[in-house]
């Protein structure tokens, strides 16, 4: 045991109603280390790091930071300490400049004019240019996080902790913010790095702890491990990647041409002159970092956003002006991102959320009046169809988990039968099995002959199961290419919205 | 009978006064990311606490210090049931009306038709007696000064200091507030207290100074109106101000016209200030307004945190 | 400390439960009340809840009393529970039954003297246009300018009341009433009348009206689209629109549908129990419509029993208020408590309470 760690972990327990959160966690960080703390949705890592930064205490367990007892009560104690944390989600305020939300990150904020100061400063020492004055509802997702960073940067915090931090950014911003991380580990701030994609942790982190159902299952050297090792004591089992065939494409269906559409709200973006052309049979990927468009993109396509006739046209029909409802009837069907309160209703059973979308495909209704027993019936075939774990359809859509959600809402799309099948992060926060579960869905209706386009932001994902890929970038669409020999830096450049290909190439050669 | 533009602005201030009062109060309390919809409750308890208090003890002041008690006491009830068993606050808000509405004409029975003791003016020497403003200005209760330096209190807090800023961030987010360590349940309590304080110091200007009696359900909307203000000056507290000063200088008005006898019938007149509120919340809201953008963005959300 | 967990559906037992609790709270608390203003607390409660419907004395009367009271609470009630569950706050009810009386009044009036079978009719088709129009204002402005119905609804009883008086002293004053303030009384006029159907039962044409519209939102709320639209438009705006809401159709129609219920609440009341258009006809009905909503659960069998609780509190406040003179503004302070308990009893059925050693949030 040496007593040089700058954080230890000693046995912490968490548990919630029906789940042992943490389980006994244990593990060291030293100072100047990267460390990595690995596992998948729902593994323990936030409650974790919760505990850690003061919003969760433990049922049970210790820590120790730099010898001395560390017992937060409340993020201010763990900053006052030393530990500083950038949230995944959920620390900044739209509607307030970047130096107002840095001072309510701060124990004791300088006057404005100082901290603007220092802001500037340190965002330039680090790489991260930043405007104090700016809306934080104004920045792309990648300077919003730069607003994250630099607040605990003020702080001079010898802990630092990064929620998923590379989820939102590009590939060359990946870059900067690993150079902007290693500067700092040089400099003796030791960092924890919590992720799930295994290649970002080969190349940054010094040491990593995996976590599995709340429990501690090993510790690895990542630059010594193969990804494929990680993955297993990660999932705990080796996982099949989805089996595609190349099949040939047949004609265009579905084509998107001189679409615009203004934000409804504020902070929202603006789609430019997208074209799409969906073939049949076709997997079409839309790459982009969060909050280029894609919830508008999926609006405009689900019918929710309507737009001009000849904006959208199925089979050569003009549609662009017509309703969720009567695209639906055309067998155009959408899996938005957000699950609870867009795809389905959370307080609503899941045989009242199957009504959602498949009344009429499904025929649940004479004139208005339900027909509840068809509809339970849906909602029993889609569960038993995508191994949907609930005690039953009468269950709350929110009581699922993420994953089993995320199967039901994509099982009654696709049990729908549909021609054109639209889905928006169709794996985000779903644990791994279930995700490659969908992903064989999508590759299977596909198969069928159906065109598919599927908007992530999970670039794995879509190197996996699209046939083509384009990115989204300010709500404009790149060129789109076939996803075969397509390299991380050309999509980088694509996603960064390099729109000209052969620019794109030529500055890739620079 | 012609109307004296003087006098006609010397009441314009004090018409304006108590929606002033529970406007900024209410503001407060909506930056905070609360919909209190009792507005009207609290000033109507605010009236009868303070003309009950100022009666038994021939103390305007103990009568204006019961009724923010009075106003903050009800608020209290609003602020355990919304953030501590996260009611709905739509509905909690009606309740809070339709409660301190009945509360008041319960309280008041014994007190009504006693004279409340005169509220003196403040003279402000040197000033007061200038012609014209003097009157308008400088000559008033010590609670139309007071209003005017809350609002600009007000103004100050939120835009220079650390509790003000911190009050808007919990207000604009509440979960990333809770995430970064503030307590959000324990600010927006203090902010519903304050605002039902303010509440209470406007009813009880109804009863104390304006009218001044105690009559049941006297403030006759003027809490809806506040929550309209709010709206109407999209969340600042200058443009609050200038709100209350138009809508009481339409009251003042129309009131002058019908005691002038002008020939606009007497319910139209006595219709158009609520009217007036309507078309200029349709003028605010229409629009793709900065209006929107400056309404607290967790505004009427329950806040309940996991973990 | 204790702590709140979210379930994962609500509770159903706590659904049934907790507006029960509600009532046994609010009696204790009135109790307590009634305590402090010097009254016998049992003797209170015994009064206001049990003597109306039980005493040899008072039954005869009070039974009656209680559809009478009844009726146009439950119907208002039903129509704002429709609104309040898609997340439209029409609380202007009042308004609109004050504007659906006028119009049905004035449509009646201006055949006076008539003996038409078809006068009475066309007043209730007449009362329910007139709640309908008022209740549009607000619909209207939400729907094209975004303004808030809450606001603008209320603001425009406040305006109903004043185009009520000066109905009551101008344009419907009886000319024959030697200058009081007031309409003639329309319910001795027959052509006007809104009579009692069943003798001594209180049962009258609003009351028959305030049963169907429970069967009809029961029917539309759970068997039907409309419904199913309604629900989830205001549990999930986003997925409503998903499922192809029309968020402008929707407000309309609720809006509408309860703008007429409250108008025909009017109109039958002038017609009938009120008899006359009079300066203070209103007795805020639209209000305490809200309370039975809740109550109800804005569910249209609890708003029939909510209905009838509430208006056995005004028939027994009205017997307190002779028997121990207890102010009838404590009656409303009640029926308020009982609002607050049921608000806060809500978060048992959606929440779980657990003890817990300290107190972290």
């Amino acid at each position: 045991m040496s007593d040089t760690a700058l954080l230890s972990i000693n046995s912490l327990t968490k548990a919630y109603p029906g789940v042992v959160a943490n389980d006994s966690v244990a593990f060291k960080i030293q100072p100047g280390e990267v460390h990595a703390l690995l596992g998948e949705n729902g593994a323990g890592k936030s409650t974790l790091v919760k505990m850690i930064y003061g919003l969760v205490r433990p049922d049970s367990g210790s820590m120790d930071f730099m010898g001395a007892p560390y017992a937060p009560t409340e993020p201010r104690a763990a900053r006052s300490t030393g530990v500083a944390m950038v949230f995944q989600h959920f620390s900044l305020f739209e509607a307030l400049n970047v130096a107002e939300n840095i001072a309510l990150g701060m124990e004791n904020p300088p006057k404005p004019r100082d901290l603007a100061a220092r802001i500037t400063e340190v965002s330039e020492a680090y790489g991260l240019p930043l405007d104090p004055d700016r809306l934080v509802g104004d920045l792309s997702a990648g300077e919003r996080q730069r607003v994250e960073i630099i607040r605990c940067l003020l702080q001079d915090p010898k802990l630092l902790i990064m929620d998923e931090p590379t989820s939102v950014l590009t590939p060359q911003e990946v870059e900067i913010l690993f150079h902007t991380l290693r500067k700092l580990s040089a400099e003796g701030t030791a960092i924890l790095y919590i992720s799930h994609k295994l290649e970002e942790i080969r190349t940054l982190c010094d040491e990593a702890t995996v976590l599995r159902l709340g429990k501690v299952v090993g510790t690895c050297d990542p630059k010594t491990t193969s990804a494929a090792e990680m993955a297993e004591l990660m999932v705990g089992k080796s996982l099949a990647t989805p089996a595609r065939t190349d099949a040939s494409h047949g004609e265009v269906i579905f084509k998107v041409s001189g679409l615009s559409v203004e934000p409804a709200n504020p902070f929202g973006t603006p789609l430019r002159h997208i074209g799409i052309e969906l073939r049949a049979g076709e997997v079409l990927g839309i790459g982009g970092v969060a909050g280029n468009g894609q919830d508008e993109l999926l609006a405009a396509l689900s019918g929710e956003t309507p737009t001009a006739p000849g904006a959208v046209t199925l089979m050569k029909e003009p549609i662009g002006h017509t309703g969720p409802n009567e695209r639906r009837q055309m067998g155009i069907l959408c899996g938005p991102e957000e699950r609870l309160g867009h795809a389905a209703a959370p307080d609503m059973s899941l045989v009242e959320n199957a009504l959602l979308t498949a009344r009429h495909r499904k025929s649940l209704d004479r004139n208005g009046f339900l027909d509840w027993k068809a509809t339970r019936k849906y909602a029993e075939d889609v569960i038993e169809t995508y191994d949907v774990r609930t005690p039953g359809p009468d269950n709350a859509a929110r009581s699922l988990s993420g994953g089993n959600l995320q199967k039901f809402v994509i099982g009654r799309e696709i049990m729908q039968d549909p021609k054109v099948l639209v889905v928006n992060q169709p794996t985000w926060g779903v644990d791994a099995s279930a995700a490659a579960d969908i992903r064989q869905a999508i590759l299977n209706l596909a198969q069928q002959g159906a065109g598919v386009i599927v908007i992530s932001q999970d670039l794995d994902e879509l190197l996996e199961v699209a046939d083509n890929f384009t990115a989204l970038n300010e709500g404009r669409l790149s060129n789109t290419r076939p996803t075969n020999g397509l390299t991380m830096e050309t999509i980088g450049l694509m996603l960064g919205g390099a729109h000209d290909m052969h620019d794109a190439a030529e500055a890739a050669h620079v | 009978m012609a109307i004296d533009p003087v006098t006609l602005m010397a009441a314009l201030i004090v018409a304006s006064t108590p929606i002033l009062l529970a406007a900024i109060g209410e503001l407060v309390v909506e930056k905070a990311g609360v919909l209190n919809l009792g507005v009207e409750g609290m000033m109507i308890i605010g009236a009868v606490s303070g003309f009950a208090i100022a009666v038994q003890t021939g103390s305007p002041t103990l009568g204006f210090l019961a009724a923010a008690v009075g106003g903050a006491l009800l608020a209290l009830i609003f602020g355990v049931l919304t953030q501590f068993f996260l009611s709905n606050q739509v509905a909690t808000g009606l309740a809070l009306t339709l409660f301190g509405l009945g509360l008041s004409s319960l309280i008041g029975e014994s007190i009504s038709g006693a004279t409340p003791p005169p509220v003196a003016r403040l003279n402000i020497p040197g000033l007061s007696e200038m012609p014209v403003l003097g009157p308008i200005l400088f000559s008033h209760t010590a609670m139309v000064y007071f209003s005017v330096a809350l609002v600009i209190a007000v103004w100050a807090v939120l835009k220079f200091t650390h509790v003000g800023l911190v009050l808007r961030a919990v207000g604009e987010n509440h979960d990333a507030a809770h995430a970064l360590g503030y307590k959000v349940i324990r600010i927006r309590l203090m902010a519903i207290l304050f605002g039902g304080a303010c509440a209470g110091l406007g009813g009880a200007f109804f009863s104390m100074v304006r009218v001044p009696q105690w009559t049941e359900g006297m403030t006759a909307g003027a809490g809806w109106i506040a929550l309209a203000l709010v709206v109407f000056g999209s969340w600042k507290p200058g443009r609050v101000m200038l709100g209350a000063y138009l809508f009481g200088g339409i009251t003042a008005l129309q009131l002058r016209l019908q005691a002038a006898g002008i020939a606009i019938p007497v319910e139209l007149l006595a219709m158009s200030p609520y009217l007036i509120t309507i078309i200029v919340l349709v003028i605010m809201s229409s629009g793709k307004s900065r209006a929107a953008l400056n309404a607290p963005a967790a505004l009427g959300k329950v806040f309940h945190a996991t973990g | 400390m204790f702590k709140l967990e979210k379930r994962p559906s609500p509770s159903k037992p706590w659904i049934l439960a907790t507006p029960i609790l509600a009532v046994i709270l609010t009696m204790i608390a009135g109790g307590l009340m009634f305590a402090a203003l010097g009254k016998n607390p049992f003797e209170a409660i015994r009064i206001i809840f049990w003597d109306p419907l039980f005493s040899q004395q008072f039954a005869a009367y009070s039974r009656p009393q209680l559809l009478v009271k009844a009726g146009p609470l439950i119907l208002i009630a039903i129509g704002l529970s429709l609104g309040f569950r898609a997340g439209i706050w029409n609380i202007g009810a009042e308004g609109q039954y004050i504007m659906g009386a006028i119009a049905g009044a004035s449509f009646g009036l201006t055949f006076y003297p008539t003996e038409s079978v078809w006068v009475f009719p066309g007043m209730v088709i007449a009362g329910a246009l007139g709640g309908w129009a008022w209740a549009m204002i607000p619909a209207i402005l939400k729907t094209h300018f975004r303004t808030n119905e809450i606001l603008v609804s209320l603001l425009l009883v406040y305006v109903a009341e004043k185009f009520l008086a000066s109905a009551a002293v101008g344009f419907l004053r009886n000319p024959e009433g030697s200058g009081f303030p007031g309409s003639r009384q329309l319910n001795r006029i027959e052509a006007f009348s809104n009579p009692e159907l069943i003798a001594n039962t209180g049962m009258h044409w609003g009351v028959l009206l305030a049963f169907i519209s429970v069967i009809a939102a029961y029917i539309l709320l759970n068997k039907h689209l409309v419904g199913y639209q309604i629900k989830l438009a205001g549990q999930a705006p986003r997925a409503a629109r998903f499922a192809g809401v029309n968020p402008t159709r929707l407000i309309l129609l609720c809006m509408g549908v309860s703008g007429i219920l409250a108008g025909l609440a009017g109109v039958f009341e002038v017609t009938g129990p009120a008899g006359q258009i009079s300066i203070d006809f209103n007795v805020g009905y639209g209000f305490t419509a809200i309370i039975v909503a809740f109550l109800g659960r804005l569910h249209p069998v609890g708003i029939l029993l909510a209905g009838l609780l509430m208006a056995l509190t005004y028939i027994g406040g009205e017997l307190a208020q002779l028997m121990l003179g207890i102010p009838a503004s404590a009656i409303q302070a009640f029926q308020g408590m009982l609002l607050f308990f049921l608000l806060a009893l809500d978060v048992l059925s959606n929440y779980r309470i657990r003890m817990r050693k300290e107190g972290v949030a």
